[in-house]
């Protein structure tokens, strides 16, 4: 077994016996969404018209809340060091991290976000491209939120600064996200939505990992 | 003092900043086919801080590492892998088992070990640390020695370590265990294995280098009153 899986398989472990962290991001996902009926009323037609970008803003941040402690409760138990040395580099380190989280957090949430669309009165249209774009757009969310977690553990207060260097960061996700619902709800082709989803995950994929070792080694010192 | 035959680890001109802070500058040391350096000094003389600068975590400010001729500032990659670093935390796992603990960090520090082998190195490494009953309990019940074994075991059992850097390691132990560490340290210098550790108790290990850093805090206090630079520390 290489590295890679063998960080998986702990980082899944320790979730497992501990279950609160995804949990809690479920549960904000889940609440956040159902305050939109309150908050714009019993207009229907509004809630439709909203609800894909309602969902993806929802699912982005859902995604931000468990990524301050992704490196820092590892760094604080003194984990990270022992972590860092070895045959494995930490590229693999950071990759084995997002995989777990994606894992632990942006997989239940894609499986709630049907659920969620209808509290939203979402058209059934809808659905496919919501699970498609949620698929290819959330190990983005993940990836980059993996890097700006790597940058924030060796600094003071560092929930805030993760969210204010990941957010910028993930704006293409979340316009091309709710862009293909809305197209699919259109009754347009959403194909082009999705390439370019797929496209930033690839790039993410390509850079985040050296990024996010860059970033560690500067947490280490 | 050793003589070099075989592997070296040897540090030139060596110095640390924190926070702007020269910890230590100048800082020279050599140590051969099994070695032992002692590394003593007050709170804040940058014994930590060394062994960080040894372990490839924290560039040196100023300063080469050398293992054999090989600079490892320049490629920390293989470095990493043959160094075992301790330190003051023992980044133990409260929700994990102690044998779970184990068998990760064995096959993560060795790639190619299968998992039947790990796991019986893994029971092999519990007894050694007195944990055998133990062993299956979630890691937050152990004390603080007990944390400190089994951080310990990880190390003793490493096969691929050939440096072992340890910050305080008989610290929180009694003196059984500080015994039976002993033996290994023996066993591990007699293999060729080298070893630093950072230590305010007397350690009993034959031929031990000692390095007082408290030597470099009295430079920077003579140097401060002078107002020299970080150069005229060398």
């Amino acid at each position: 077994m290489n590295g890679f899986t063998l960080l998986l398989a702990r980082d899944l472990r320790l979730a497992w016996r501990r279950p609160a962290d995804a949990a809690v991001a479920l549960a904000f996902f889940i609440v956040a969404a159902c305050l939109f009926p309150f908050g714009v009323g019993a207009d229907q037609q509004l809630l439709t018209r909203i609800a894909p970008g309602v969902l993806w803003a929802v699912a982005l941040l859902a995604t931000l809340l468990p990524l301050e402690r992704l490196f820092l409760a590892d760094a604080e138990d003194g984990a990270l060091d022992r972590l860092a040395l070895g045959p494995h580099g930490l590229a693999t380190l950071v990759l084995a991290k997002a995989a777990a989280q994606w894992l632990i957090v942006a997989l239940p949430l894609l499986l709630a976000a049907p659920l969620v669309a209808l509290l939203l009165n979402m058209d059934g249209r809808g659905f496919g491209a919501l699970i498609a774009a949620l698929a290819l757009g959330t190990p983005t969310l993940v990836l980059i939120g993996t890097v700006a977690a790597a940058l924030a553990t060796g600094a003071r207060r560092g929930g805030v600064l993760l969210a204010l260097l990941a957010l910028p960061l993930e704006l293409p996700v979340l316009i091309f996200g709710a862009g293909a619902i809305d197209a699919a709800l259109a009754g347009l082709p959403f194909v082009s939505h999705l390439q370019v989803l797929a496209g930033l995950l690839l790039g993410s994929l390509v850079i985040a990992p050296f990024a996010g070792a860059a970033a560690l080694k500067l947490a280490l010192e | 003092m050793n003589d070099l035959i075989g592997e070296s680890f040897i540090g030139e001109s060596l110095a640390c900043l924190r926070g702007e802070r020269v910890v230590f500058a100048g800082l020279d040391f050599a140590l051969g086919s099994g070695g032992a350096l002692l590394l003593t000094g007050a709170n804040g003389a940058g014994k930590s801080s060394l062994l960080r600068v040894m372990a490839g975590l924290l560039p040196p400010a100023a300063g080469q590492l050398w293992w054999d001729r090989e600079d490892v500032t320049r490629e920390p990659e293989p470095h990493r892998a043959r160094v075992a670093y301790l330190g003051h935390q023992d980044g133990v796992k409260a929700a994990l088992t102690p044998r779970e603990d184990l068998i990760f960090w064995l096959r993560y520090r060795a790639p190619r070990l299968d998992k039947r082998a790990a796991e019986a190195r893994a029971a092999e490494a519990l007894d050694w640390a007195g944990l055998k009953a133990l062993g299956d309990l979630p890691c937050r019940v152990l004390s603080a020695g007990q944390r400190r074994r089994l951080a310990l075991a990880r190390i003793v059992f490493d096969a691929s370590a050939r440096l072992w850097l340890l910050d305080e390691p008989t610290s929180t132990l009694d003196a059984a265990a500080a015994q039976s560490l002993n033996e290994r340290v023996a066993s591990h210098r007699a293999q060729g294995g080298m070893i630093v550790a950072a230590t305010h108790q007397a350690l009993d290990w034959p031929d031990a280098i000692s390095l007082d850093l408290d030597i470099y805090a009295r430079r920077r206090a003579a140097a401060a009153t002078r107002g020299l630079f970080l150069n005229d520390l060398a």
